[in-house]
């Protein structure tokens, strides 16, 4: 027992945090590397979160396509609504100041997020997730507390979150700081122009980034699915929290964004525990925090 | 040298070329003819236009017209990757070396292009210093010479038999600069094509076949090897040297 409370309880609250930690992970990977290669702060990736969450849902209620399904068809989905974007619109702003893509992508929040609220009303729809992924996994504590009866039950669905968004950020960083692939990207984010003297179409790249970037929300949007109900406003609520978390690890680095998302969502658990009027504001406190210690973030590189 | 049809053609002839950076006009119609197995030299005073040049040859300004013909091809609108992909390569003044790469991955980030480049244990041979430290995690923890070698090695390894290579001496060290000439006689004779900026006349002229000279975004003046003890006196109150 700590702080008089079982460690069933406390278990499960640390759980949460890292499911919640995961989503932090996956956006914020999204939005850095968007960034990192566009310059752009991807305001609709909350919106895009929503897009993939909702995609999922009328896959199963409208044609009977299975989640599983859905974890590769919206993503995909996602990815060719992002070359849209980046085609139609994004693609015009890129020498200028970052503030006209935060706008330009806030306003494809409005447009989305009313045409959802529109089309299916701002209360909830249900999802039913596959039953491999329901219930609850028993793990007992007997060995811990010395009590035989001791048990702590995990949600299946949150442990399946959290291992596959571990696996997801793993590659995603092998992919861009090991592969020949990643070092074009690394290498286009310093000096774009230099890349393209050698041949390589930068320009492509850029858009497949952003589909990249996209493809990941939507994702994340599937997962989202088979945890809560799918509502217009789910990204706008999440992507706030996902912003104060960039913010905190830096734009500059992937595993500093995958470490920062994973880890803010453990520390909002142990405040939850030990402080619970506090947990939802610890990570804009700790943001103000940071803001004032190292501007450009725990992983950022100092300008 | 034998003559062959290539020569009297030649490989990159730029006619009447203007480049503008914004509203600033800074070319002023560039006329220049390289033919192949040539070292050319582009000399200058800070400012002259030579950089512009070579990036307007590769496509990098974005603002440019007139003639820039490869091959008889008209590269005028073309994109900068595409004018990579016919076979020439830049090693830009500032190096351009990424600190997010390792020396390796510098090394290997242009992707070959056609067949003829240089191998990879070719390249340790001509650069030593980079076999050694080709661990190194980041490409700008080189010193200054060791990352200039590493900006040209990396350009041979393509198949690109054209470089244009902007002051590849500049602001290095005498044993440095002497290594680099050697490098760029080397790559004569195995049949590159090199169109050389520099500022050091006494480095240049002694690789160079022909010498032009710019000034104010035009070329006022052309040596040839031949002639450099007579026009040595022109290119003293050229360069200000
Ligand atoms: N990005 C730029 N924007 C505006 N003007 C530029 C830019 N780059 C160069 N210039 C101007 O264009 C002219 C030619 O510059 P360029 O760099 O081609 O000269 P250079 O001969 O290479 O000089 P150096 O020997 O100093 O390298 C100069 O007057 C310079 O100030
Ligand atoms: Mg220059």
């Amino acid at each position: 027992m700590i702080f008089d409370l079982p460690l069933s309880y406390l278990g499960l609250q640390l759980l949460i945090g890292l499911q919640n930690g995961a989503f932090y992970a996956l956006l914020s990977l999204g939005l850095a590397v968007i960034f990192g290669m566009l310059n752009v702060i991807n305001f609709a990736h909350g919106a895009q979160y929503m897009m993939g969450a909702f995609l999922t849902w009328m896959l199963l209620d409208w044609v009977g396509v299975s989640y599983w399904w859905s974890l590769l068809l919206v993503p995909l989905a996602l990815g060719a609504f992002g070359i849209l974007i980046e085609r139609a619109l994004l693609r015009w702003l890129y020498d200028l100041d970052h503030l006209y893509g935060l706008l330009l992508t806030f306003g494809l929040v409005l447009i989305i997020e009313g045409v959802f609220v529109e089309s299916f009303g701002a209360s909830g729809l249900p999802y039913n997730k596959p039953d491999l992924l329901a219930g609850a996994q028993r793990i007992p504590l007997g060995a811990l507390t010395g009590n035989e009866k001791d048990v702590m039950m995990m949600p299946v669905y949150r442990l399946w979150i959290i291992g596959v968004s571990l696996a997801i950020c793993l590659a995603t960083w092998f992919g861009i700081e090991k592969t020949r692939l990643g070092s074009y990207l690394r290498a286009a984010t310093e000096n774009p122009m230099l890349v393209r003297a050698f041949g390589i179409n930068v320009p492509v790249m850029i858009m497949l980034t952003y589909a990249f970037g996209t493809a990941l929300a939507g994702f994340t949007g599937v997962l989202a699915a088979g945890l809560q109900a799918v509502t217009p406003h789910m990204g706008a609520n999440l992507i706030i929290v996902v912003f104060a978390v960039v913010v905190i690890g830096g734009m500059g680095s992937i595993m500093g964004s995958v470490l920062t998302g994973f880890a803010l969502g453990l520390v909002e658990a142990f405040v939850r525990i030990a402080y619970p009027e506090a947990s939802n504001i610890v990570i804009f406190v700790i943001m103000i925090v940071v803001l004032l210690v190292r501007p450009a973030g725990l992983f950022g590189r100092e300008a | 040298m034998p003559e062959t049809a290539d020569q009297l053609q030649p490989l990159i002839e730029v006619e009447g070329l203007h480049a503008y950076y914004g509203e600033a006009h800074v070319l002023h119609g560039v006329g220049l003819k390289i033919c192949k197995g040539e070292v050319v030299t582009l000399l200058g005073r800070n400012g002259a236009g030579k950089t512009t040049t070579l990036k307007s040859i590769m496509g990098m300004i974005g603002q440019r017209r007139g003639a820039i013909r490869f091959r008889g091809v008209e590269t005028i609108a073309m994109k900068c990757n595409r004018i990579a992909r016919l076979g020439i390569a830049f090693c830009p003044e500032e190096r351009g070396i990424f600190s997010s790469l390792t020396v390796e991955e510098n090394l290997y980030l242009p992707p070959v292009i056609a067949e003829g480049g240089l191998t990879i244990d070719e390249l340790y041979d001509l650069f030593p210093n980079l076999s050694e430290r080709r661990h190194t995690r980041q490409g700008t923890r080189l010193s200054g010479g060791e990352q200039q070698m590493l900006a040209i090695a990396r350009i041979l390894r393509s198949g690109a038999r054209v470089l244009l290579l902007d002051e590849p001496t500049e602001g290095l060290a005498p044993v440095i600069v002497e290594q680099i000439g050697k490098v760029i006689e080397q790559l004569k004779n195995r049949g590159f094509t090199v169109l050389l900026v520099e500022q050091n006349f006494h480095f240049a002229s002694r690789l160079a076949d022909r010498n032009y000279v710019m000034e104010d975004g035009r070329i006022v003046e052309m040596v040839d090897r031949s002639e450099l003890e007579e026009k040595e006196a022109l290119l003293q109150e050229y360069l200000g040297v």
